[in-house]
């Protein structure tokens, strides 16, 4: 499940919240150009994405979307240091086949990412595993376990502890639970975790 | 939109190869309307056979090359954009080239006219566009031969030219393609008519001229279009002839084409136009393609086809990777066809939609930018 396809198009007020007018933006698995173009919209940024998906590509560059198809995993090593002021990745971090390699490219040629990842410590999940004895399946996780494009599944805590071990600094974190904001208990009930990463 | 051709002269033009060609003319199109401050226009640019004539009807009621990509609410919206599309140098249809007259002898050159390359194309279309007043082009863009002259004019000319579309091009020939390239040039000098490239006043070397132009054919399809159109079909007949008349439909498709070309190219600018090709590296004289792009600072649109295997993907992302570590703004697209190289002449649907929305961008962010 997309982060995005949750949150629709609430994401976009809170990403575009952490994102300073006239940055220079990469969005990771851009999909249609949909937050690309908002951004550049609202935010006046300079936008550019990555998408794989030949249609969604097309239509990102038919709303006026700078993008380069190809897999976000194997194409980061081409950016110079430190060429964008924000790497976005708001969909796909529990879908990449390496997420610290991700994460590390991410901080290497952004001065900031911004990750959003949906929680699988939240309750539901928990509860839904106890229960059934089978892989978890909720609103937010909906595939059976042969059909998941997740292959990596993690929590707020997990995050937090790769994110320490790093040595990267949170610069803002938010919890969501449909589109409310969590200030409590976050890795039990936040079904959506947003972070702003620096790389130190 | 019926179209007229027109022509520009230019006393001289210097060439890469030190050589100075005298009287030169450009034949041209323009379609649509130039803005007041000039800011409208996009240079179109024809692959190797091509010629000026590339959007609307003529007065023979020929449609151009690219009709369908150019005229009011197509790719290239006329209501929008003014459209120039030039004769390349080294040409035969209107810009001067080998079967032009010498102004020394006033015969031919033949082939004493100077080897050319696609550096001296562009700036011959420099010389055209400053003279119509233009002094940045909102883009300039060509498929095959074309994408390698929209390529040279990022370089040699970074600040007339706000954005570079190269379609199903490359940065440089591999042996592959100059292989292909030398088949052809093998082909016409084999044939007894060449006659050192003198036959203007004789008979032209059509046979060596129509294989260059079937092998070449070849290159443009894909293994799947060909099955398509063709398979083994038989052409107007159940029987195998068990002689070499024309058996298969493929066959008679191919000395069709062949045959249609001679009436219309010339085999001394097929020599020299393909080894302009041959000779064209955007790395000359730099550590990596990168570094030869660094002279650019137009945003780029790169478009390749899934069936292209004479000018593959592997090569226009070449040119985006090596724009990407400089950190260009680049937009790659690989589109999926089944028309191989040919693609970017046929299968417009999907370059529309993508040719619009970035124009219309640069429209926008050039506007920005005064």
């Amino acid at each position: 499940m997309k982060v995005r396809e949750v949150l629709g198009r609430s994401d976009y007020a809170l990403i575009s919240e952490l994102i300073p007018q006239g940055s220079r933006v990469l969005d990771l698995g851009c999909g249609d150009g949909a937050l690309l173009a908002f951004l550049q919209e609202h935010k006046g940024v300079q936008g550019r994405g990555i998408e794989i998906r030949p249609e969604l590509v097309q239509a990102a560059v038919t709303r006026g979307v700078s993008v380069y198809q190809g897999d976000v995993e194997s194409s980061l090593s081409e950016y110079p240091d430190a060429a964008f002021d924000c790497v976005i990745l708001s969909q796909t971090v529990q879908e990449t086949r390496r997420p610290l390699q991700v994460l590390t490219q991410m901080l290497r040629i952004g001065r900031h990412a911004i990750i959003a990842f949906p929680n699988f410590g939240h309750w539901r999940v928990r509860f839904s595993h106890l229960v059934s004895g089978r892989a978890p399946r909720t609103p937010l996780f909906p595939h059976a376990w042969h059909d998941s494009p997740n292959i990596h599944f993690l929590t707020v805590l997990d995050f937090e502890e790769l994110v320490r071990a790093q040595g990267w600094g949170i610069e803002r974190r938010f919890f969501l639970s449909g589109h409310k904001r969590v200030e409590t208990l976050a890795n039990l009930r936040a079904e959506i975790a947003v972070y702003m990463l620096r790389n130190h | 939109m019926i179209t007229e051709t027109q022509v520009a002269r230019f006393p001289e033009l210097a060439l890469d190869s030190g050589e100075t060609l005298r009287e030169v003319q450009v034949a041209y199109e323009g379609y649509g309307t130039l803005n007041e401050k000039k800011s409208n226009a996009i240079l179109i640019l024809h692959a190797f056979t091509g010629d000026a004539h590339a959007g609307g009807v003529d007065h023979d009621g020929k449609p151009g090359w690219w009709a369908n990509m150019i005229g009011p609410g197509k790719a290239f919206d006329t209501d929008h954009y003014y459209v120039l599309c030039a004769n390349v140098l080294g040409g035969c249809r209107g810009t001067t080239g080998p079967s032009s007259p010498d102004p020394a002898t006033g015969k031919p050159y033949g082939m004493n006219f100077p080897v050319i390359t696609i550096g001296d194309m562009v700036r011959l279309q420099h010389m055209l566009v400053e003279s119509l007043g233009i002094r940045r082009l909102l883009a300039v863009v060509g498929g095959s031969m074309g994408g390698m002259q929209a390529l040279e004019w990022a370089v040699s000319f970074p600040d007339a030219v706000f954005s570079s579309i190269p379609i199903a091009a490359t940065a440089r020939h591999s042996a592959q393609q100059i292989a292909f390239d030398e088949v052809g040039r093998q082909a016409i000098l084999a044939d007894p008519d060449f006659n050192g490239g003198d036959f203007y006043d004789g008979k032209a070397p059509a046979r060596g001229l129509a294989v260059a132009r079937m092998v070449g054919h070849i290159t443009y399809m894909s293994d799947e279009s060909m099955r398509e159109k063709f398979g083994r079909r038989l052409r107007g007949r159940e029987e195998f002839s068990f002689g070499f008349d024309v058996d298969f439909e493929v066959e008679s498709y191919l000395r069709y084409r062949g045959s249609q070309f001679v009436g219309r190219f010339d085999a001394n600018s097929y020599l020299y136009i393909t080894k302009a090709m041959d000779y064209f590296d955007l790395t000359a004289g730099h550590p990596s393609l990168a570094a030869s792009l660094e002279r650019a600072h137009c945003k780029f649109l790169v478009i390749s086809f899934t069936s292209d295997w004479l000018y593959p993907s592997y090569q226009s992302l070449e040119i985006v990777n090596a724009l990407r570590s400089r950190n260009h703004d680049v937009t790659y697209c690989e589109l999926t066809s089944n028309y191989g190289h040919d693609a970017f002449l046929v299968d417009v649907g999907e370059q529309t939609g993508i040719l619009r929305g970035f124009l219309a961008r640069c429209l926008r962010e050039a506007e920005a930018a005064k």
